[in-house]
């Protein structure tokens, strides 16, 4: 299911210091045609790989204007349903679209913090040399996660 | 400094002691830990680190979990021991793995797990009454975290629902802040270690190039951490068009992680196994929910339970098929006798599952029950979704077909290919001076912990994740707690060796002219026809890796031959193989996203070589239902209740095969003892 990108939309996110969908895509698929050599349209992103596109909604969730959107496989896919989500700060909304018409509406949390604000050694303590041949993760005394299993279980352990 | 062009690209030298691989949920742990340990050193020994990582992507949408998932896979909890993990892991991939590293990654795995929630990972909760809400919810409801307490919802054993589709952002967030993005570069792919001048058996670095500038970057480390992923698209999809993309796992998994370690020396291990999921038809959408938490069940075209009526086949595989839980490769044998029968389509019965739902629920019940179904795709597999609206399927009024994919190459999952690696030493493993070693390269470690927790074979190299093998089921949450205790060893390695300096066996120049060939090939032959794609002195990556694909479906087990393959078919693929190989030597590249292809395609070879070698060597089918040896169609307890490892040498381009002895640490026999009914169950995802 490749993505597309609407030229009506597009604006090569020419405003922000980065190409957002180019920066996000996990497989490098997405390219800004600066001059149109490549599509016949300025500074418009595309998928320049569609085959190798795993429809993992990353360029469509972070595009500031909207513009990308996911024609299923055509190989695959019969045309006419659609699936497209807004993506917020702490929720995400998705509508879906069958090919018959029938359309859903679904939002579900994504987030319990707001973004940015993890500290992530924020009342953690620090590490010892003391402890570095031990086992056990820095954080093992103060996260509750560590469980050091019934010593009876290892049959071997002398 | 001139910048570099296409043809002549800039150099760049960087001198670190750790060196991070990859940006996914492994090295995301890995960044997380290793910077305490590291404030530690410098406080106590003066020793000021300089540690970076460099990921082929972006690291908030990078790895396995860019997607996002509805579940975490393993979560221990209170109520569970490491040695029940541990247990299970074992049967499910049938008897061989290394207790010491999965009982280690069980007793570890929750403190991650804990630090997701308290980033702000939404987390299901169940309350007091037994009603389940979702991560948000929970908070709402004034729910403790996991941390405190908190009852999470189990859609299995071992696995927890999230509403996790900014999952892998969040743990990005904590690793970028922890690092500080002044140790970060991406967008950098690496694509070869390379060793010390003076001690081959150590890594002094790794190089690799930039794919948005032309720059070649040379790193010189103590210590590095390989943790790129498994292998995708190493076998011929099922779908070969616009869809030849929508696979199971990560398109962008390359098996850099294998073929990299490999070249580097690395000894492997079972790179024989592979896993082969069971799950909706062409979306490959998780199927866990479904039989989990919806009991839904799977039927033949003609509404039976093949679970149920072909469960004596079970028997064929003592003791495996009798535990309560059968392993993963032995429920896709169940489901393909039926398929070759001509029994087929398989279904998954969501019809019945949620009428039977309904029966007992409120309807505001209900409808939370269906965004519940939906966002077990929506938020991992949205692909799925395009095929359920595609072709009109509610799952309350339509089936969906069930398909085992194509094979994949990984360790994190239900699967166990990967790097042989120095486990914890306090959990009873094998040492040095037990056990036969015959058949092993003398320059091998003996015992199963050669001083450091997840150093490979090569001196200095580190792995986590899909890089670890022989152990499996750790996901997101596992690999994530491994690359954790993969950076804490990898500082007591780079202190103690501190006055070490690596020198590289090959000069930069050298490196940066192997790197860029398939540049200077194409630069040098472009205009030697009119068609850009065809010319008798390259080959595109792209056809280079649908020939990989082509050899390993018809002659190493894929789909086409509904995954058999025996003896000759093995002979054959290795001959092919071969030319393949040296034919990699002639890709070309026409850019630099061209040139990240044609190097994750070589990776792919090697790796795809390492599959085939092992599968020759192993002579019987341990995996039924993810692959079959039709010459040597059982599982032989006596003669291969054991690893298969192997290493190659990068100079003669040859592989050897061995066997190490298995020896379990927890008691086994626990899975077997009372004969139960078999549970619907999956393979997690």
């Amino acid at each position: 299911m490749p993505t597309f990108v609407r030229t009506d939309k597009c604006d090569g996110c020419k405003g922000q210091d980065k190409t957002a969908c180019m920066y996000i895509c996990p497989h490098d698929l997405m390219k800004l045609d600066k001059d149109g050599s490549e599509t016949g349209h300025a500074m418009r992103a595309f998928n320049q790989e569609p085959e190798q596109c795993w429809e993992c909604y990353s360029c469509v969730k972070i595009c500031p204007q909207s513009a990308i959107e996911v024609r299923h496989y055509a190989d695959i896919v019969p045309l006419g349903g659609s699936v497209q989500p807004m993506r917020g700060s702490d929720s995400i909304m998705w509508t879906i679209k069958f090919r018959n018409g029938t359309l859903k509406r679904f939002k579900f949390p994504i987030r319990t913090t707001s973004d940015g604000s993890i500290d992530p050694y924020g009342n953690k303590p620090a590490a010892k040399m003391a402890d570095i041949s031990k086992t056990g993760l820095f954080t093992a005394s103060v996260m509750g996660g560590f469980r050091a299993g019934n010593p009876a279980e290892l049959i071997r352990r002398k | 400094m001139a910048t570099g062009t296409f043809g002549n690209p800039e150099v760049v030298q960087e001198d670190l002691d750790i060196l991070l691989i990859g940006g996914g949920m492994a090295c995301c742990g890995a960044a997380y830990e290793i910077m305490r340990w590291a404030d530690a050193a410098k406080a106590e020994t003066g020793v000021d680190l300089k540690i970076k990582l460099v990921d082929k992507a972006a690291m908030d949408r990078s790895g396995a979990v860019a997607q996002g998932l509805s579940a975490i896979n393993t979560y221990i909890g209170p109520d569970l021991d490491p040695a029940d993990y541990a247990r299970m892991v074992s049967n499910d991939l049938m008897g061989i793995t290394r207790d010491d590293l999965a009982y280690d990654l069980g007793r570890n795995v929750d403190d991650s797990v804990h630090l997701f929630e308290e980033w702000g990972l939404p987390i299901w909760k169940t309350d007091a009454e037994g009603v389940r809400h979702d991560g948000a919810e929970s908070i709402k409801e004034g729910l403790p975290a996991l941390k405190d307490g908190g009852k999470p919802v189990r859609s299995g054993k071992w696995q927890i629902m999230i509403n996790g589709e900014s999952y892998k952002s969040i743990v990005a967030e904590a690793a970028k802040k922890a690092l500080g993005m002044d140790r970060i570069q991406e967008r950098i792919f690496i694509v070869k270690l390379v060793n010390d001048k003076n001690d081959p058996s150590r890594v002094a670095g790794a190089v690799g190039f930039s794919v948005r500038e032309n720059k070649i970057y040379v790193y010189k480390a103590k210590a590095v951490l390989l943790a790129a992923g498994g292998c995708v698209n190493l076998f011929r999809p099922r779908s070969v068009g616009e869809g030849s993309g929508r696979a199971w796992y990560p398109v962008w998994n390359a098996g850099s992680t294998y073929a990299m370690a490999a070249e580097a020396g690395a000894e492997m291990t079972m790179m024989e196994n592979r896993f082969v999921p069971a799950r909706f038809k062409d979306g490959y959408g998780p199927v866990g929910a479904w039989f989990l938490l919806f009991k839904a069940k799977a039927t033949n075209a003609y509404g039976e339970d093949y679970m149920v009526k072909n469960k004596a086949m079970l028997d064929d595989y003592p003791p495996y098929g009798q535990a309560a839980v059968p392993a993963s490769c032995l429920r896709n044998h169940l489901m393909l006798k039926e398929m070759k029968d001509g029994r087929g389509p398989i279904y998954m019965d969501t019809v019945t599952a949620l009428a039977k739902l309904r029966e007992t629920l409120t309807p505001k019940e209900v409808k939370h029950l269906e965004a519940e179904a939906w966002e077990d795709f929506l938020d991992m597999c949205i692909g799925q979704c395009g095929i359920w609206v595609g072709e009109n399927i509610e799952p309350e009024k339509k089936n969906s077909e069930l398909m085992p994919t194509e094979p994949y190459l990984l360790g994190s999952h239900s699967g166990c290919c990967g790097i042989w690696v120095s486990g914890p030493d306090d959990l009873g493993a094998p040492t040095a001076a037990e056990g036969d070693y015959d058949g092993v390269p003398a320059h091998l470690p003996r015992g199963w912990n050669w001083g450091y927790r997840s150093m490979t074979t090569v001196k200095g190299l580190f792995t986590a994740g899909d890089g670890v093998g022989a152990s499996g089921h750790k996901f997101s949450s596992g690999s994530h707690a491994e690359g954790r205790l993969a950076s804490k060893a990898m500082v007591k390695y780079a202190i103690d060796n501190k006055d070490w300096k690596p020198e590289l066996d090959t000069s930069p120049e050298q490196l940066a002219e192997e790197i860029y060939k398939p540049v200077r090939t194409y630069l040098e032959f472009k205009d030697y026809t009119t068609a850009i794609d065809i010319n008798p002195n390259y080959i595109t990556p792209k056809m280079l890796q649908m020939r990989l694909q082509k050899i390993m479906d018809e002659y190493v087990a894929g789909v086409a031959t509904y995954y058999n393959t025996n003896d000759k078919m093995l002979a054959v693929a290795e001959e092919k193989l071969e030319m393949l190989k040296e034919d990699a030597g002639k890709m070309r590249a026409k850019d630099l996203h061209e040139l990240l292809r044609a190097w994750e395609n070589f990776h792919r070879i090697i790796t795809a070589e390492a599959h085939m070698k092992h599968i020759q060597f192993r002579e019987e089918s341990r995996y039924p239902g993810f692959y079959y040896r039709t010459d040597k169609n059982f599982v032989d307890e006596k003669n291969w209740h054991c690893f298969v490892n192997s290493i190659y040498d990068k100079n003669t381009h040859k592989w050897t095969c061995f066997k190490r002895k298995h020896v379990d640490l927890v008691d086994k026999s626990k899975l077997f003892k009372t004969p139960v009914p078999v549970e619907p169950a999956t393979d997690n995802g």
